[in-house]
């Protein structure tokens, strides 16, 4: 177990006192390198730079009143369905309590259960469809029926072909199979093998590794950088290394479970703010300073912010300005998830920082994914020396999981350079330009057809609203006739009235694969009543009103 | 509206009602069981108010001609 009491020692110093926080506001130490005043100013001056549109409009009310009638009459059937069941007048296909332990705690009858077996199996079909080629701008999917209503399924051994893939996080279109591109990965592969059965700190640093670090250091412009094998450890296991008992995790209320389960595992006091709200979090914040710990009334050790860069459901662009100024007004510490900004957004594709142009350094941890545009897997964590070598040393990941697959870093090396210009083109500067035309064109698109569609309009996730559980399988069923992929969501991940489908676009995309995208949408809208938008152009709910802070100093 | 037109709205209207209640996603015996409720409901809704309105609407209708003051007639009970 990490012992949290080191973490002070290295790059993160936490508050002794509070008086001491709120003296020190002026200048603070950091790892010895003192930085001035300046800094502050900095960061109010790139405070508004940036017009944030993003849209959460309402649908009207009688869409809520014919969603709940339509989850009432599944749920009215699936109570019937399970009281077939229980008098056996229908096989169970599902597991179910042992006769001999009916008078133990039931283990299968919990809300989720019941959602599961009787509303997402009738619309299981839309979902782990299997697919047989690369998951680039098209794709085949292997064509399966069912005959027991979704119970089982069966191959009829046919393909269906070119599928346009509206779902797969593929931003930068590096998802490829072009030999030429691939040539040094195939290279590494026949080099190296594909793995070295070992952890970083034994025998598994390769310098393959390293000179993916540095690669990654330098294309973020920060100090250092560790690399990790796979994206969801590297915020599960790395959040318990710089925050324990004593500390307090604010978390965004959608943040992703990676790091909902980085946090309990931490055993920090986890608070949640309400999604990109900087009236709450500020509230939270001056409640941690002026309250302290709960009981005991000592001051939290550290404050850690765990925020993502674009929220993958919402398609919304954190505040990060608001952030960096609220984390430096009351001294807290700032997380940053990049999963699926880095390389989507921004000029050069350095992510969210890049996008509002901030300074690297604004960030304590930044912490992002390969598995999204760079078309590979595993995550890294960037920011100071100190804190990269507090990881290296505390880390769960790097202790107890394998290294990177060699080939695989070689992939991310190569997505790399290209978006830095490193191999002599300017393709990569290309791809992150496509993949902003690409996402503007198909908002624009469909908030003129009348869609209701959440987030920012810089964002590549578009998530379209579909609310009635019916037009969940209706919508992609629809959409695989006409030859494309759609991702829908349902309940657990959404809020129960706010089911959707959610389209990732991606640089490879040509125009007209969008175009015939949004003809079948618009079509399809119209026939299943989707285009509930009572706006052409929606405003922002009073949520999202510009926050009030203080620029005093 | 030509009647090809009318019919697809119809059809249209038919889907729409599909997709609200989730009937679309129902196994065959269960839609049977669904349309033969609501168009039982439907049915008796109909029935009955087919038996009561008239009823209600005559006796409304005595009633507002008491209020209106002419009781000199002979008061005719609708007796159905
Ligand atoms: C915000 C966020 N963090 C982390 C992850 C996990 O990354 P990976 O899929 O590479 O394990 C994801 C992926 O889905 C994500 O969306």
């Amino acid at each position: 177990m990490a012992n949290p009491s080191a973490v002070c020692n290295g790059h993160l110093h936490h508050h002794h006192q509070k008086q001491n926080n709120l003296l020190k506001s002026g200048i603070y130490k950091k790892n010895g390198i003192t930085k001035g005043m300046k800094k502050n100013g900095v960061s109010n001056g790139t405070l508004h730079k940036k017009t944030i549109t993003e849209h959460f409009e309402q649908a009207p009310m009688y869409v809520a009143v014919l969603t709940f009638l339509g989850f009432g009459v599944g749920t009215i059937f699936g109570y019937l369905r399970d009281f077939m069941r229980a008098w056996g007048l229908e096989k169970r296909n599902v597991a179910a309590e042992r006769e001999q332990q009916k008078d133990f705690v039931p283990l299968y009858q919990d809300f989720e259960n019941f959602y599961t077996r009787n509303l997402y199996m009738r619309i299981r079909d839309n979902w782990n469809r299997p697919i047989c080629s690369v998951p680039g701008p098209q794709f085949d999917l292997m064509e399966r029926v069912t005959d027991d209503y979704n119970w089982t399924f069966r191959f009829t051994g046919r393909t269906i072909k070119n599928v346009i893939n509206m779902g797969s996080y593929n931003y930068l279109g590096f998802a490829e199979t072009d030999v030429n591109a691939l040539k040094t990965v195939t290279i590494e592969l026949q080099k190296y093998g594909t793995g070295i059965c070992s952890t970083r700190q034994e025998m598994g640093s390769l310098d393959k590794h390293v000179e993916l670090e540095k690669l990654v250091a330098k294309f973020l412009g920060v100090e250092d950088a560790m690399v990790f094998g796979m994206g969801f450890a590297t915020n599960s296991m790395n959040i318990p290394a710089l925050v324990g008992k004593g500390c307090l995790i604010l978390s965004d209320e959608l943040n992703h479970t990676s790091l909902v389960l980085g946090a309990r595992l931490s055993g920090a006091t986890i608070r949640i703010f309400k999604h990109n709200n900087m009236q709450s979090l500020e509230k939270l914040l001056r409640d941690a300073i002026i309250y302290g710990q709960p009981r005991s009334r000592r001051a939290w050790r550290k404050i850690l912010i765990l925020v993502e860069g674009i929220y993958s459901m919402e398609g919304s662009i954190v505040r990060l300005p608001e952030i960096v100024f609220l984390k430096k007004k009351y001294k807290a510490y700032l997380y940053l998830d990049e999963a699926h900004s880095i390389g989507a957004v921004g000029a050069t594709g350095r992510g969210v920082v890049e996008y509002f142009g901030m300074s690297p350094d604004d960030v304590d941890v930044l912490m992002g994914t390969f598995t999204k545009s760079f078309g590979a897997a595993g995550g890294y964590i960037a920011g100071k020396k100190d804190l990269v070598d507090f990881l290296r040393t505390h880390s769960h990941s790097a202790v107890y999981a394998t290294s990177m697959c060699p080939p695989v870093a070689e992939q991310i090396i190569r997505a790399m350079k290209c978006l830095m210009g490193l191999d002599g083109t300017t393709q990569g500067l290309q791809r992150v330009r496509q993949l902003g035309k690409n996402t503007r064109y198909f908002r624009r698109r469909l908030h003129e057809m009348g869609f209701i569609i959440y987030g920012n309009d810089d964002s590549p996730v578009v998530p379209l609203l579909l609310y009635m559980p019916g037009k969940i399988g209706a919508f992609a069923r629809r959409m695989l006739e006409k030859n494309i992929g759609v991702v829908v969501v349902g309940f657990p991940a959404t809020p129960i009235t706010e089911s959707r489908a959610r389209f990732c676009v991606s640089a490879a995309h040509t125009r007209e694969m969008l175009d015939t995208v949004l003809n079948a949408l618009d079509e399809l809208g119209d026939f299943l009543h989707l285009k509930y938008s009572r706006y052409s152009k929606s405003s922002h709910p009073e949520l999202y009103e510009e926050t009030r802070l203080e620029l005093e100093d | 509206m030509d009647i090809k037109s009318l019919k697809n709205y119809l059809y249209w209207l038919y889907c729409q009602f599909e997709l609200i209640t989730c009937s679309y996603l129902m196994e065959p015996w269960e839609k049977l069981l669904f349309y033969t409720f609501n168009i039982t409901m439907l049915v008796m809704v109909l029935y009955t108010a087919y038996i009561f309105v008239p009823v209600h609407i005559s006796t409304a209708f005595q009633f507002f001609l008491h209020l209106l003051g002419n009781q000199h007639e002979n008061t005719v009970s609708v007796v159905k």
